[in-house]
């Protein structure tokens, strides 16, 4: 079992989360044409090592996280949120805290 | 093997006797004995009959590695077997039995099989039940399925009951600094300094005693008792019977926790087991080292044991295990054996391999050095037992001596289990002649023998060591070892040429000899080895075996061990029962259940319920002496005359929010929602990115910035956790708030040509629903003649003038008790989900069976809602050309050509003449149709129905019924315009 420090509750069990997917990918917009859609949804590497994946904390707090985590040994290298706003909000208290 | 139990010494209370059966015959132990310290002291020999051969198999160790006394113990639903006899505390009554023989384990008609040993090799199965050699005649599965049972029934171990298990097993949840996993020296200290440090810490041991090896030694007791008494002053949670099974990611242990497994009669309130998950920031492994057994022919005696059980027994327990006894080793560790079982009165003969010169041992032991044990003799027990001498590389006969037991060393296995369970590969040690823990960069820390550290104080720092390092303070690890004179490597004794029959793996009868077969048979990957001659593979996981194994290998293959390769060990380090991995989630609790706010009302009204995942949701409510194809046909056909209710609360529902709220729906859903009026509900079909359909259901425009979005039953989860991710991770900048409020509110579904006059019955005064107040799909808050407030929205599933009736949950019943009187006047009826099956079938309306993620909007003939005007998730990728195919199946309605003729759901559906493979399309849903007076089906066909007018379709049923002749429809097979719903 892994263990996620969800940067709004804290450390919990993985049960408590939903893998996502893919969270380097950008997805197009939508009237994107299909050939761009079709990298985004059917286009993913089989990564051995640390990759970047989104994961819901779906019992939790219900927020979309972006985790970089080693496929091998599941170590987690930084999580944050995947709101983009809320994720810069955490790095500016993290540097004000420094 | 004669032997006794001594008047005193050993840790058992003399005072508080025991009485336990085996085999039927009762015998005498004493508190603080286990099973087999109880048997032997009864001179009980033959405990078990061995997997393959069933040769007698006595008492091997004192411990987890036990590989002969494992009996089946209690009676009835209870009996448990494969319970490893020195791991059973006795307690008063206990009852047990052999396994794996008939009659019994004494005189066994299965020992049959060892004279046909020859046959029994690696392999055997492999070899003989795939074809009968030579020509493999009858090759194949089925004469494969007929052996099998004969095989079952002949190999294995004990059987377990095939009651219910009477038990309840909990699970528990836990967190500390550092988890220290064994009670030796090295696991007192360490947890000792760290509790001392100030950290939260938790002890598991699984033995019913703290001490490990130091039980077995009475001069460390002041100190033991010290070092235990210390521990509880420092806060340490101390727990005994608990069993450290498996090691996860990021500090997550598995424990099991035998609480009521060694109490005669227990409490009512307690579980027999409990499951702990331990989350520990660091982990030290205080787990100590197993001594390993030599090959050599008849090594599995009863009466042959390891030299470190000997010493149990007779420190611990009181049992002097033999009167004429002989020692074989290879290492330093047996010294304090031999003298103890001297000083016991035991005659001692001590064989070492190795040849030391001088000897400290007492005058009354004899010393043989430079010998190995070649072979015992005796069948049910030993009687003597055979030197050889090394000679180069080769082995020649020494004489023998008479005794009773043989103690053998054959060197030591740190116990590197857990780590390994995490990866780290145990790395050999030749000097040592063992396998020490691998390197890993998680906070895991050996401490002691399962360090390969030897000596009583070396443990003890090296248990102060590991506590350091877990406080996070790095220094260098301490040395392994700790003998005066080095171990000498020693795996097998046997002459050249001898045919033996020297036990590697005693579980699963695994001998040397089929370690060089299977070499020779190619199989050279120690991977390969351990699956084809199963070594290593019964419920000990290769304790006491596996080294030898590979060493054997290695030597077959000329390589040094570590070049062999070892395996990895998985979890459990010893077996777990599945009703423990259970835990209380049995019976009702096996999954969740959800019921709606009308559960208990829907109950009280007749309903017999059927499960819609989680969901409890009336199936039908039949009358008296009604059977459920009766009602739910009475049911349709009364919503299509008169009215009907159905509990419709488990619909998904989510409150969409926000200035944005309609820009999102529009994106999210493939028909416009932009600019739908306040006031009104629309049906919506949203896609997933992949251009398949996702859900389907209607959104209510509340207000300017509110919404109430309705999902499938089924999909309610999955829809918000979709717009959750789409609101989070692509569209931050949407101001939108999604929440669930499935459980918020309770919901009916009132349908039928007297659905308004039913419901306008039930109105606060001033309450319209005319045509003109709510039209079709218009929605309002509304307040009913109680006072409820809820809301009304004017839509149909069924095809009928329909409302769907909203107030919070907690007023469910109150509306139900003024809505149904109403319906009753109006000759109207409650309805379940068979009947509205029914009625959206009629309809061609789809739900979940037909939106089973493989269709999309253009299959579900639902394409010309998808707008055009806009992009929505899902609209690039539904135009590729496949998901375009005019010949992809599409929704159709399917009519028998004999009316009198019914089909089921699940057939497959193929062209008139052609029923093979898949077929053309499949049938999804049917039901007996009231409105036509003969079965009717929904379903998909290769092409859509105008492919198929006029043309005889046979609905193939496979394994249920024979084919039937069919023709199809439109889906739209009653009321296609609509006009029902729009009167």
């Amino acid at each position: 079992m892994i263990r996620i420090p969800c940067p709004f509750c804290g450390t919990r069990d993985h049960s408590e989360f939903t893998y996502g997917g893919d969270a380097s990918i950008t997805y197009p917009a939508l009237d994107a044409p299909k050939e761009e859609w079709h990298d985004a949804v059917f286009l993913r590497d089989n990564i051995c090592g640390p990759q970047l994946e989104t994961w819901h904390h779906v019992h939790g707090c219900r927020m979309w996280l972006v985790i970089e985590r080693d496929t091998m040994t599941h170590e987690i290298m930084s999580v944050r949120p995947a709101n983009p706003k809320l994720s810069a909000l955490f790095e500016d208290n993290s540097e004000a805290d420094q | 093997m004669t032997a006794r139990r001594l008047d005193h010494g050993g840790r058992i209370n003399r005072a508080h006797p025991l009485s336990f059966t085996f085999d039927g015959n009762t015998f005498r132990g004493y508190k603080g004995d286990t099973l087999a310290s109880a048997l032997m002291a009864n001179n009980e020999t033959v405990l078990g009959r061995s997997f393959k051969y069933h040769r007698p198999r006595g008492i091997m160790s004192a411990g987890v590695e036990e590989s002969g006394a494992i009996v089946t113990v209690g009676r009835d639903a209870s009996r448990e077997p494969n319970v490893k006899a020195p791991m059973q505390e006795l307690y008063e009554g206990l009852s047990a039995e052999g396994q794996n023989a008939w009659p019994n384990v004494r005189f066994d008609l299965g020992a049959i099989n060892g004279l046909f040993s020859r046959f029994f090799a690696a392999g055997f199965y492999y070899k003989t039940f795939m074809g009968l050699p030579p020509f493999e005649w009858g090759h194949g599965t089925r004469l494969w399925m007929l052996y099998e049972k004969l095989i079952r029934k002949a190999a294995g171990m004990g059987s377990a009951s095939r009651e219910p298990d009477p038990d309840c097993y909990d699970h528990v949840h836990a967190f500390c600094d550092v988890l220290v996993v064994g009670s030796g020296p090295a696991g007192l200290t360490a947890a000792l300094t760290a509790a001392e440090a100030g950290r939260d810490v938790i002890l598991v041991e699984q033995d019913f005693e703290l001490g490990g090896d130091t039980l077995s030694d009475p001069s460390r007791e002041i100190e033991r008792a010290q070092l235990v008494d210390a521990l509880a002053k420092a806060g340490v949670r101390i727990m005994p019977r608990t069993t450290a099974f498996g090691l996860y990611d990021h500090g997550t242990a598995g424990l099991l926790e035998r609480v009521t497994d060694h109490v005669a009669d227990p409490a009512d309130q307690l579980p027999r087991q409990r499951f702990w998950t331990v989350r520990s920031d660091a982990t030290i492994l205080a787990t100590g080292a197993l001594e390993r057994s030599i090959a050599f022919d008849n090594n599995d005696r009863p009466g042959v044991m390891t030299a470190a059980a000997a010493r149990s027994y007779l420190n611990r327990f009181g049992v002097l295990p033999g009167q004429k006894i002989v020692i074989a080793t290879n290492n330093d560790s047996v010294h304090h054996t031999a003298v103890a079982l001297a000083s016991a009165g035991a005659d001692v003969t001590l064989a070492d391999i190795r040849k030391h010169g001088a000897s400290d041992l007492p005058a009354d032991i004899e010393l043989r050095e430079g010998v190995a044990p070649l072979k015992v003799h005796g069948r049910s027990g030993v009687e003597a037992v055979a030197f050889a001498s090394a000679s180069g590389n080769n082995w020649s006969a020494a004489g023998q001596t008479d005794c009773d037991l043989l103690l053998v060393s054959g060197g030591w296995s740190p116990v590197v289990n857990l780590s390994s369970h995490r990866g780290a590969k145990p790395a050999w040690n030749a000097e040592l002649a063992c396998f020490l823990p691998g390197l890993t960069n998680e906070p895991i820390y050996h401490a002691g023998s399962a360090a390969g550290i030897w000596e009583y104080e070396a443990c003890k720092a090296s248990g102060e060591w590991a506590a350091t390092a877990a406080l996070g303070e790095a220094t260098a690890p301490p040395q392994p070892g700790g003998w005066s004179t080095p171990i000498k490597p020693l795996y097998e004794v046997r002459l050249p040429e001898a045919k033996t029959k020297a036990f590697v793996d005693f579980q699963h009868d695994v001998t040397g000899d089929d370690v060089r077969l299977a070499q020779q048979e190619g199989f050279v990957s120690v991977e390969h080895l351990k699956r084809y001659t199963t070594l290593g593979m019964a419920t000990d996981q290769g304790k006491m075996g596996n080294v030898i194994g590979l060493a054997l290998m290695a030597d077959a293959l000329g390589k040094d061990i570590p070049d062999a390769g070892t395996t990895r060990f998985r979890p459990p380090y010893t077996p777990v029962s599945i009703g423990a991995l259970a835990g209380r989630n049995v019976g009702h609790h096996f999954k969740p259940l959800r019921r709606t706010p009308l559960h208990d009302w829907n109950l009280k009204h007749g309903a017999t319920m059927t499960e819609a995942g989680p969901w409890h949701r009336p199936w039908y409510f039949a009358k008296t002496g009604e059977v459920i194809d009766e009602a739910y046909v009475r049911e349709a056909s009364t919503v299509r005359k008169t009215v009907g209710i159905c509990d419709v609360s488990s619909l998904g529902k989510i409150a969409v929010q926000g200035p944005d709220a309609a820009e999102f729906l529009n994106r999210v859903y493939s028909n416009g929602f932009a600019k739908l009026p306040i006031g009104k509900a629309r049906y919506g079909i949203m896609l997933r990115d992949d251009g398949f359909v996702m859900d389907d259901g209607t959104t209510w425009r509340l207000g300017e910035t509110e919404f109430l979005m309705t999902t499938t039953t089924t999909n309610a989860g999955k829809v918000m956790v979709f717009m959750e991710e789409l609101l989070q991770t692509r569209w931050p900048d949407l101001k939108v708030h999604v929440s669930s409020v499935s459980d918020e509110w309770a919901a009916v579904s009132v349908a039928g040509p007297k659905a308004r006059a039913t419901i306008a019955a039930c109105l606060a005064e001033g309450e319209y629903i005319s045509n003109e107040a709510l039209p079709f799909m218009g929605v309002r808050k509304i307040t009913l003649a109680n006072g409820i407030p809820g809301l009304i929205a004017r839509i149909s599933f069924s095809g009928e003038l329909a409302y769907e009736l909203y107030v919070p949950a907690g007023h469910g019943a109150a509306m139900m008790d003024l809505l149904w009187p109403e319906a009753e006047r109006q000759g109207g009826c409650l309805y379940g989900l068979e009947a509205l099956g029914t009625l959206r079938i009629e309809k061609g309306h789809v739900t979940g069976a037909e939106l089973d993620g493989r269709v999309t909007i253009d299959d579900a003939g639902l394409g010309k809602m998808a707008s055009t005007k806009k992009p929505f998730i899902g609209s690039a990728l539904r135009q590729r050309p496949d998901l375009l195919r005019h010949d992809r199946p599409q929704l159709v309605g399917i009519f028998p050509k004999n009316p009198g003729q019914t089909f089921k759901g699940g057939a497959i559906l193929c062209a008139d003449g052609e029923v093979s493979g898949f077929g053309e399309g499949w049938i999804t849903g049917v039901t007996h149709s009231p409105m036509f007076g003969h079965w009717i089906g929904i379903g998909f066909i290769s092409g859509g129905h105008t492919a198929w007018a006029g043309k005889t379709v046979i609905a193939s049923d496979l394994t249920r019924s024979e084919d039937v002749e069919v023709e199809i429809v439109s889906p739209h097979m009653y009321d296609p315009e609509g006009v029902k719903m729009h009167g």
